[in-house]
C-alpha cells in the first residue's frame, strides 16, 4: 500500500470517527435544550418550598418530592452500595473465589429487568410483610436496580489497578485483608464514588418501581416507613394529566431532575481526576 | 445553624404526626378531582388524605391486600370480585360513587369546522378496521354537507389497560354484535388494528399528531388539548355531544340499584349521552376487616370524609369538567354509608 | 505470632464480610427469579410453558395469553438498536480516548455519560415530540408516497404513515444504549499498554493503522463486555419504548409498524390487570425476560472467554 494512500484513509477515518460522536452528541443536545425551554417556566420559590396544590389553584410546588427524592435515593445507595461493593470486590480481589461466575452472571441479569419487576419484588418482600407502603421499600426496589451497576463499576475499577500494587503490600508482609483496605480501595476511591453516583443517578429517574413501594404522598413526610413522594413519581403522575398547570411543573420536575443529575456526573467525574 | 436545625425538627415532627392520616389508591382518571377533594378537606379539617393513581385493577389489588383505606376504580367491581371479598374477608365492599365521566371519539380531520357525527354501529365498525376512509358512505350519510377527505382511518387505542376502555369497549359491545362475539369488554382488550398510546395524553398526542386517526378519550382531555370529538348517536336516535348536562342526563335513572354498580352506557334517556360511567371509591364495610384500619377515629373520619365528598364536595366537580352525581345516586350513597361499620357499631 | 493471627483472623473476617454481601446480592437475583416464577407460575400452568411462549395470541377478555408477539418484538428492537449503536458508541470511545485532545476529550466523554443518566421518560417526551413527528414527515411520507406510485404492492407492508412504531422506538433506543458501550470500550482503549501504541509508531504505522491493528484488537473484550451490557439495557428498558412502539398485541409486520416488546407489555397492563390469569401472565412474561437475558448473558460470556486471549491478565 503506498504511502499517500495510507494517509488518506487515516484522514477519513479521523473524520469519521469525530462525525461518528456528533451523531451521538447531538440528539443529546436536543433532548436537554428541549427539556430546558419546556421547564424553565415552572421553576420558581413556590416550586421548592411548597406541597402540591390542586389543578387550578396557582401556586404549590413540589416540596415533598423533592425532600422525598433525597430520602428515599440515599437510603438505596446505603443498601445497593453495600451489597454492590462487596460483590465487586470479591470479584475483583479474589478471582479464584468460586461466587465469582454466579455473581458476574447475576451482575448482568439484573441489569436486564425491567425496572417495574423490581418494584414488584419489594413490594412482595417489604411491602406485604410490613403491612403498608413505605419509602424503605421503595429503597429497596431502587437498590436492587443499583446492585449491578455498583458491582460491575467496582469490579471494573479495581482490575484497573496494576497487580504490582497488592503484591508490593503482600510482599510487606501485610495480609490480604489489609491490603485490599489500605492500598487497594483508596488506590480506586475515585473510581469507585463514579460508580455509586452513577448507579445513584440511574435510580433517581425511575418512577416505575415506586409505583408499589414508595406510593408517594401528597404531604410533606420524613417518615421512612410510611408513603413518600419522589419527583420521577410526580412527572409521571402530572404528565398524563390533562391539566396545563400540571403538565407545566412535570416539565418543570423533569429539568430539576435533569439538572440534579447532571450535578452528581460532574461529581462523579471530579471524583475520577482526584 | 445546628440548633437552629434541631428546633425545625422538634417544631416539624408533631405538626407532621398530629392528625389522622388515611391512604386510599386508584383510578387515574379522577386523580385531578380527588386531589382537590382532599386539598379541600384537609383545609377544612385537618385530615390528611394520601391518594395515589397507581390505576383501577392497583387500586382493587391493594384493597384485597389492605395496603390501603380505600381504593378506586373506573369500573365497578366484577361479581366475582365481590365474592372474593366476601369469602376472603367476610365483608362486602361498598361502591361509593363520586362524579360522572364521558368517553369521547376523538379525531383529526384538518379542515373540518362542526362535530362530525357517529353511530354506535359505525363507531363498532372504524374500530373494527371495517371502515378503512374517511370518505366512506357510512360515515357521508350521518354527515350530510360535511367534506370528508379521503385519508386512511388511523385507529388509535390504549395500550394500558384503562377504565376508559373498559366504559368505551362496553359501550360498543352494546350496540354491535360483531364487536361483543370479535372483541368483547374489557379494561385492556385484544385491538383488531390500530396503534396504543399510554394513558390518555398518549392517545390525545396521537390523534394530535396523525392525520385521518381516530380514538377515544375522557372529555376533559378532548376539552383541555382542544382535539374535536364527535357526537354519539344515542338509543332515542339524538346525535348527542357530550358535556356536563347530557353526562348527567345519562345517569339520571329511575330504578337506581342499591349497591350504585350500574352502567350508563346506551342510556335510554332522551337527552343523555350514551357513553358515560360513574367512578367510584371503595371501602370494605366492615371497616375493622381492613387491616389497615388502626382505630375507630380512623374509621369514622372516613366515613366523614365520604359523607362530605358525596355532599358538599360535588360542588368541587364541575370546575374540573366532572359531572357532579345526579340525587339518585347521592340517596344511594347515604344507604349505603350509613351501613358502614367498625366493630360492629355505626359511624354516623 | 500475633501478626499472623491478625492476619489470618482479620482474613478470615474480611472474606467472610465480602461473602455474605455477595450472597445477599444472589439471595435478592434468586430471590426475585423466584417470585417471577411463582407469579407466573398458573398461566404457565394453564398454556404448557412453551404454549404460552410460542402462542401469539393475547387478549384479556378470552383470557387466553401467549408471549410470542412481545418476545419477537424485545429481540428485533434490541438487535436492531444494538446494530444502530454499534459504531457511533465505537467512534465516540475511539476519539474520546485516543484522538481528542485531553479537554475535549474529558466533555465528549461526560456528555456521553449523562446520556446515560438521563430518565427514560425524558427519552420518551422526546421521541414523541421531536423525533416521531421528524420519522413521519421526513422517512415515512415520502416512503408511503414513493411507494404509492411506483411500488403499490409494499404499501401494505409499510402501514399510514405515523412515526409512531418499532423504528422510532429503535433509534431511541439506539440512542439510550449508546453510552453503556462506548464507556465500557473506552475504558478498555485506555488500557491498551503505551508500549504497545509506540512500538507500531515506530514501525511507521498511521494513527489509524495503529488504532485499526493494536488498539481495537486488544481492546475487544472490553468492546464485547460493553456490547452485552448495552444488550441487556436494551432488552430492559422500558418506558422510552413503551412511549414509541405503538404497542400493538398483534405480531409485528413490519419495521415502521406498531410492536411490543416484553418490558413495555408489562408496562402497560401491570397497573390494571385484575384477572388473576392476566397478572400471572404478565409475571410470566417477566420470567421469559429474565430467561431471555439469561441466555444472551450465558451466550455472550462464552464468546467472551474465547476471544478473551489479548484481554490482559485474567
Amino acid at each position: 500500500m503506498n504511502l499517500r494512500r495510507r494517509y488518506l484513509r487515516d484522514r477519513i477515518m479521523v473524520a469519521f470517527v469525530y462525525l461518528g460522536t456528533l451523531v451521538v452528541l447531538l440528539p443529546l443536545g436536543f433532548i436537554l435544550v428541549h427539556v430546558f425551554l419546556s421547564g424553565v417556566g415552572a421553576l420558581n420559590w413556590d416550586f421548592f418550598t411548597k406541597p402540591p396544590a390542586p389543578p387550578g389553584e396557582p401556586g404549590g410546588g413540589m416540596l415533598p418530592a423533592i425532600v422525598g427524592t433525597f430520602v428515599i435515593d440515599l437510603m438505596a445507595l446505603a443498601m445497593g452500595g453495600a451489597l454492590g461493593l462487596g460483590g465487586g470486590v470479591l470479584m475483583a480481589e479474589y478471582p479464584e473465589h468460586p461466587l465469582n461466575r454466579p455473581l458476574r452472571l447475576v451482575a448482568n441479569v439484573l441489569g436486564g429487568v425491567p425496572a417495574i419487576l423490581m418494584g414488584l419484588f419489594a413490594f412482595v418482600v417489604v411491602v406485604l410483610p410490613m403491612g403498608g407502603f413505605s419509602a424503605f421499600s421503595g429503597s429497596v426496589a431502587l437498590a436492587v436496580l443499583m446492585i449491578p451497576i455498583i458491582m460491575r463499576a467496582t469490579e471494573e475499577v479495581l482490575r484497573m489497578l496494576p497487580w504490582e500494587l497488592r503484591e508490593a503490600g503482600l510482599a510487606l508482609g501485610l495480609p490480604r485483608w489489609r491490603v485490599t483496605l489500605s492500598l487497594v480501595l483508596p488506590a480506586a476511591k475515585g473510581g469507585i464514588v463514579t460508580g455509586l453516583l452513577l448507579a445513584l443517578a440511574r435510580a433517581a429517574g425511575e418512577a416505575a418501581p415506586l409505583l408499589f413501594t414508595a406510593f408517594g404522598n401528597s404531604f410533606l413526610s420524613f417518615d421512612p416507613l410510611g408513603p413518600m413522594d419522589s419527583l420521577p413519581l410526580k412527572i409521571y403522575v402530572y404528565a398524563i394529566s390533562p391539566y396545563e398547570d400540571w403538565i407545566r411543573q412535570a416539565w418543570g420536575a423533569a429539568l430539576l431532575l435533569v439538572l440534579l443529575l447532571m450535578v452528581t456526573n460532574y461529581l462523579a467525574r471530579r471524583a475520577v481526576r482526584r | 445553624m445546628l440548633r437552629r436545625f434541631f428546633w425545625l425538627v422538634f417544631l416539624l415532627v408533631p405538626a407532621l404526626a398530629a392528625g389522622v392520616t388515611l391512604n386510599g389508591a386508584g383510578a387515574t382518571f379522577p386523580y385531578p378531582l380527588y386531589a382537590k377533594y382532599f386539598s379541600a378537606y384537609h383545609k377544612l379539617t385537618g385530615v390528611r388524605v394520601n391518594y395515589q393513581s397507581i390505576g383501577s385493577g392497583g387500586g382493587i389489588r391493594q384493597l384485597y391486600a389492605q395496603t390501603v383505606h380505600f381504593g378506586a376504580s373506573d369500573a365497578p367491581l366484577t361479581d366475582e370480585q365481590v365474592e372474593a371479598f366476601e369469602r376472603k374477608f367476610g365483608t362486602a365492599v361498598v361502591h361509593v360513587p363520586t362524579a360522572l365521566g364521558a368517553v369521547v371519539p376523538i379525531y383529526n380531520l384538518p379542515g373540518l369546522s362542526t362535530p362530525l357525527r357517529f353511530s354506535g354501529p359505525l363507531l363498532a365498525d372504524l374500530f373494527l378496521g371495517k371502515v378503512k376512509k374517511w370518505n366512506d358512505p357510512r360515515i357521508a350519510e350521518l354527515n350530510p354537507g360535511v367534506k370528508l377527505p379521503p385519508f386512511p382511518v388511523t385507529v388509535v387505542h390504549r395500550s394500558d389497560g384503562s377504565g376508559t376502555t373498559y366504559v368505551w369497549t362496553e359501550y360498543l359491545a352494546k350496540v354491535s354484535q360483531e364487536w361483543r362475539d370479535r372483541v368483547g369488554v374489557g379494561k385492556s382488550v385484544s385491538w383488531p388494528t390500530g396503534l396504543g398510546g399510554k394513558g390518555n395524553e398518549g392517545v390525545a398526542g396521537l390523534v394530535r399528531q396523525t392525520p385521518g386517526a381516530i380514538g377515544y378519550a375522557e372529555l376533559v382531555y378532548a376539552v383541555q388539548n382542544k382535539i374535536a370529538y364527535g357526537a354519539v348517536q344515542n338509543r332515542a336516535g339524538k346525535f348527542v355531544l357530550a358535556d356536563l348536562a347530557t353526562v348527567k342526563a345519562a345517569a339520571a335513572i329511575d330504578d337506581f340499584p342499591t349497591d350504585t354498580r350500574v352502567s350508563l352506557t346506551d342510556t335510554p334517556a332522551l337527552d343523555g349521552y350514551p357513553v358515560a360511567s360513574f367512578t367510584w371509591i371503595l371501602v370494605y364495610r366492615d371497616l375493622d376487616k381492613n387491616r389497615a384500619f388502626k382505630s375507630k377515629a380512623e374509621a369514622k373520619a372516613l366515613f366523614d370524609l365520604l359523607w362530605w365528598i358525596v355532599h358538599d364536595g360535588q360542588k368541587l366537580n364541575e370546575a374540573l369538567h366532572y359531572a357532579a352525581l345526579p340525587e339518585v345516586a347521592v340517596r344511594a350513597s347515604e344507604a349505603n354509608l350509613r351501613a358502614l361499620r367498625y366493630r360492629g357499631e355505626p359511624l354516623e | 505470632m500475633k501478626a499472623r493471627l491478625y492476619g489470618k483472623l482479620g482474613d478470615a473476617l474480611f472474606t467472610a464480610l465480602l461473602v455474605a454481601l455477595a450472597l445477599g446480592v444472589l439471595g435478592v437475583a434468586g430471590l426475585l427469579a423466584w417470585e417471577l416464577w411463582v407469579g407466573g407460575a398458573p398461566a404457565f400452568r394453564a398454556f404448557g410453558f412453551w404454549g404460552f411462549t410460542l402462542s401469539s395470541e393475547w387478549n384479556a377478555v378470552s383470557e387466553r395469553f401467549g408471549a410470542w408477539p412481545f418476545l419477537i418484538g424485545t429481540v428485533v428492537t434490541s438487535a436492531a438498536a444494538l446494530i444502530l449503536a454499534f459504531f457511533p458508541s465505537l467512534a465516540a470511545a475511539i476519539v474520546v480516548a485516543e484522538y481528542a485532545p485531553r479537554r475535549l476529550g474529558e466533555v465528549v466523554a461526560y456528555l456521553i455519560d449523562l446520556l446515560a443518566a438521563l430518565p427514560s421518560v425524558v427519552y420518551g417526551l422526546w421521541g414523541i415530540f421531536v423525533l416521531v413527528p421528524l420519522v413521519r414527515d421526513h422517512v415515512e411520507q415520502p416512503l408511503f408516497l414513493w411507494s404509492a406510485e411506483h411500488a403499490p404492492a409494499l404499501m401494505g407492508l409499510l402501514g399510514p404513515p405515523t412515526g409512531i412504531g418499532m423504528f422510532s422506538a429503535v433509534l431511541v433506543l439506539a440512542l439510550m444504549i449508546l453510552p453503556y458501550a462506548s464507556s465500557l470500550a473506552r475504558d478498555a482503549i485506555r488500557l491498551v499498554p503505551r508500549e504497545q501504541r509506540e512500538a507500531m509508531y515506530a514501525l511507521g504505522a498511521t494513527r489509524w493503522e495503529v488504532v485499526r491493528r493494536v488498539v481495537l484488537p486488544y481492546a475487544r473484550g472490553g468492546i464485547f463486555a460493553g456490547v452485552v451490557l448495552a444488550l441487556a439495557r436494551a432488552i430492559g428498558e422500558t418506558m422510552a419504548v413503551t412511549m414509541l412502539i405503538g404497542n400493538s398485541g398483534q405480531l409485528p409486520y413490519s419495521v415502521f409498524g406498531p410492536a411490543a416488546t416484553m418490558a413495555s407489555v408489562i408496562a402497560n397492563e401491570f397497573t390494571e390487570a385484575e384477572g388473576e390469569l392476566h397478572l400471572a401472565s404478565l409475571l410470566a412474561v417477566g420470567f421469559l425476560l429474565l430467561l431471555l437475558s439469561l441466555a444472551v448473558n450465558l451466550i455472550a460470556d462464552f464468546i467472551l472467554r474465547r476471544m478473551s486471549v489479548g484481554e490482559g491478565r485474567k
